[in-house]
C-alpha cells in the first residue's frame, strides 16, 4: 500500500480541490435546483420610502413613483399605493417585482373573500395580520419579499395604519414610514402630528416629510402621489412636483470661510 | 479535452479565475426589537410587567407596543383556565420545537398556580426554564436582575429541602419597587423607555396599570 502523501487531491470535482470549495458548489447546484429553500437574494428594482398619517377622516400615505435600478433611476412612474378591497390602501417600498407578487395574492384574497358574497369585507386589521404571516413565513425560509409594507384604512369608523418588515416585524402607530422615512419623516411627524388633523394639515404635514425626503434621500424623485382613505374609500392624486428651493445662500460658496479642505 | 470523472482522476477541464463565491446580501432573518421585562411573584399575587418601546439599531419604531399577552385557546379547548405550570410546560415545548431555527425572544412567564399563590417563570431563547420567586428579561434585565437580587434575595435552587420562592412583599410594594426598577434601566438602557405597562394578576382577577417612562 502506498501510504506517501499524493501530490494531486484525491477527490477532484471540476477543478475544485478543497473539501469547502466542492460543498459550496454542491449546495449551490442544490439551492438551484430545489428553487429557493437556501436562497435569499438582493432587490434589483427598489421603490424609496412611504410615509403615512391618521388624520381627523382617516389615513393620508405618500410615495414618490421612482423605480431605482441600483443607482440608476430606472422608472419614473411606478405606483407604489395601491387600494385593496374597499376599505385599505397598501404602500410599499423595496423590491417592485415582489410588491407586484404581493399584490396577486391580496387579489386573490380578496376575491375569495368577495365570493362568499356575505355582506362582510376584509377590513385593515385583516388584510394587515395575513400579510404578516406571508411575510414572517417567508423570513422563516429565508426566502423574504423584499419590501417594506404600509397598510391603512378604515372600517365602520375605526381607522387602522399599521407596518410589516421583510422580517415579519410589525405593529401599528399614529404614523408609520419606511426606509429612509424613518430616519428623516418619523422625527417630524413627532414633533408635529396631533389627533384630529384636518386634511390640509395631513396633506402638509406629509408633504413636508416628502421635501426633506427630497433633499436627503439619493434615491427620491420629485414626482409623488398622495392617496388617502376614508369610510367613503381610496382616491389616489394624480402625480404632482413639490417645489423645492436650492439658494440656500450656504449652499452658493460652501468653501467660503473654510479652513483647510472641509 | 478528456471526458470528466468524479473521484480519483484529475479532471483537466480549465477555469480560469473561476470563485464559487455566491453573491448574498448580508441578511439575517432576525432584527433585535430591544426592550425589558420583569415578574414578580407574591402569596395571592404576580405582577408582570415590560415596557412599550419597540426599536431597531438606533431607532425607535412605535412607542406604544404591548409585550404582554394572555393565552385564551387553552379555555377554549379544555374547558378550563389553563394553570401556571402547564402554560410553562407548553411556552417550553414550543421554544424547543425551533430549537433549531429559534424564536429570538427572551421570555417570562406569570401568573397563579392552582392555590392561588403567584408564580414566575424564567425562560432562555430555546425553552430551557426555571420557576423563580422574580426574574426579569431583555435588554434591561443586566441592570435590573441585581437590583431585584439585593431586594428580593432568592433562596438557591440548589437547595434541599425546596424553598419557598415568592416575596413576602405585599402587592403595593411589589408594584412600587417594579416602577422603581423600570424607572433606573430607562436611565441607562437606550433601548427601554416611553411607557411601562404592568398586568397584576390576584384573586380578583387582572388589572392593567400604565406608568410613563422617559422617552429619550
Amino acid at each position: 500500500m502506498n501510504f506517501m502523501a499524493s501530490k494531486q487531491p484525491e477527490n477532484s470535482l471540476l477543478g475544485l480541490e478543497s473539501d469547502s470549495q466542492r460543498t459550496l458548489y454542491v449546495t449551490c447546484l442544490i439551492s438551484i435546483e430545489l428553487g429557493s429553500s437556501l436562497d435569499v437574494r438582493y432587490p434589483y428594482v427598489t421603490g424609496t420610502s412611504v410615509v403615512a398619517l391618521k388624520y381627523k377622516d382617516g389615513i393620508l400615505m405618500a410615495a414618490d413613483m421612482g423605480g431605482s435600478y441600483g443607482s440608476t433611476l430606472r422608472y419614473k412612474s411606478v405606483e407604489r399605493m395601491k387600494p385593496i378591497g374597499k376599505h385599505s390602501l397598501l404602500g410599499a417600498s423595496g423590491e417592485i417585482s415582489d410588491f407586484q407578487e404581493i399584490l396577486r395574492y391580496l387579489d386573490e384574497l380578496i376575491l375569495y373573500d368577495n365570493m362568499w358574497d356575505d355582506g362582510n369585507s376584509l377590513g385593515p386589521k385583516e388584510v394587515h395580520n395575513y400579510l404578516t404571516r406571508v411575510m414572517y413565513n417567508r423570513r422563516n425560509k429565508f426566502n423574504p419579499l423584499w419590501n417594506s409594507l404600509v397598510l391603512g384604512g378604515v372600517k365602520n369608523g375605526q381607522k387602522y395604519l399599521g407596518t410589516v418588515s421583510m422580517i415579519g416585524v410589525n405593529f401599528e402607530d399614529n404614523h408609520v414610514a419606511t426606509g429612509f422615512g424613518n430616519h428623516l419623516a418619523r422625527p417630524v411627524l413627532r414633533q408635529e402630528w396631533h389627533e384630529n388633523l384636518s386634511f390640509e394639515d395631513g396633506v402638509r404635514l406629509l408633504e413636508k416629510c416628502m421635501r426633506v425626503l427630497l433633499y436627503r434621500d439619493r434615491s427620491a424623485v420629485n414626482k409623488l402621489q398622495i392617496a388617502k382613505i376614508t369610510e367613503d374609500g381610496v382616491t389616489i392624486s394624480q402625480p404632482y412636483s413639490l417645489k423645492t428651493y436650492w439658494e440656500f445662500s450656504a449652499f452658493e460658496n460652501p468653501a467660503q470661510g473654510a479652513i483647510g479642505s472641509w | 479535452m478528456p471526458p470528466f470523472l468524479v473521484g480519483k482522476a484529475r479532471v483537466s477541464l480549465v477555469f480560469a479565475s473561476f470563485t464559487m463565491t455566491k453573491q448574498q446580501a448580508n441578511w439575517s432573518p432576525y432584527d433585535n426589537n430591544g426592550g425589558s421585562c420583569v415578574a414578580i411573584a407574591g402569596a395571592d399575587y404576580c405582577v408582570i410587567a415590560a415596557d412599550t418601546r419597540m426599536s431597531t439599531g438606533y431607532n425607535i419604531l412605535t412607542r406604544d407596543y404591548s409585550k404582554i399577552c394572555k393565552l385564551y385557546i387553552y379555555q377554549h379547548q379544555h374547558n378550563k383556565q389553563m394553570s401556571c405550570p402547564a402554560m410553562a410546560q407548553l411556552l417550553s415545548n414550543t421554544l424547543y420545537y425551533k430549537r433549531f431555527f429559534p424564536y429570538y425572544s427572551f421570555n417570562v412567564l406569570g401568573g397563579l398556580d392552582n392555590e392561588g399563590k403567584g408564580c414566575v417563570f424564567t425562560y432562555d431563547a430555546v425553552g430551557s426554564y426555571e420557576k423563580v420567586g422574580y426574574s426579569s428579561q431583555g435588554s434591561g434585565s443586566t441592570l435590573i436582575m441585581p437590583f431585584l437580587d439585593n431586594q428580593l434575595k432568592s433562596p438557591s435552587p440548589l437547595l434541599l429541602p425546596a424553598q419557598d420562592a415568592v416575596t413576602p412583599l405585599v402587592e403595593a410594594e411589589a408594584i412600587d419597587l417594579v416602577k422603581t426598577v423600570f424607572a433606573s434601566a430607562s436611565e441607562r438602557d437606550i433601548y427601554t423607555g416611553d411607557k411601562l405597562e404592568l398586568v397584576i394578576v390576584n384573586a380578583a382577577g387582572i388589572r392593567r396599570e400604565y406608568m410613563e417612562l422617559r422617552k429619550d
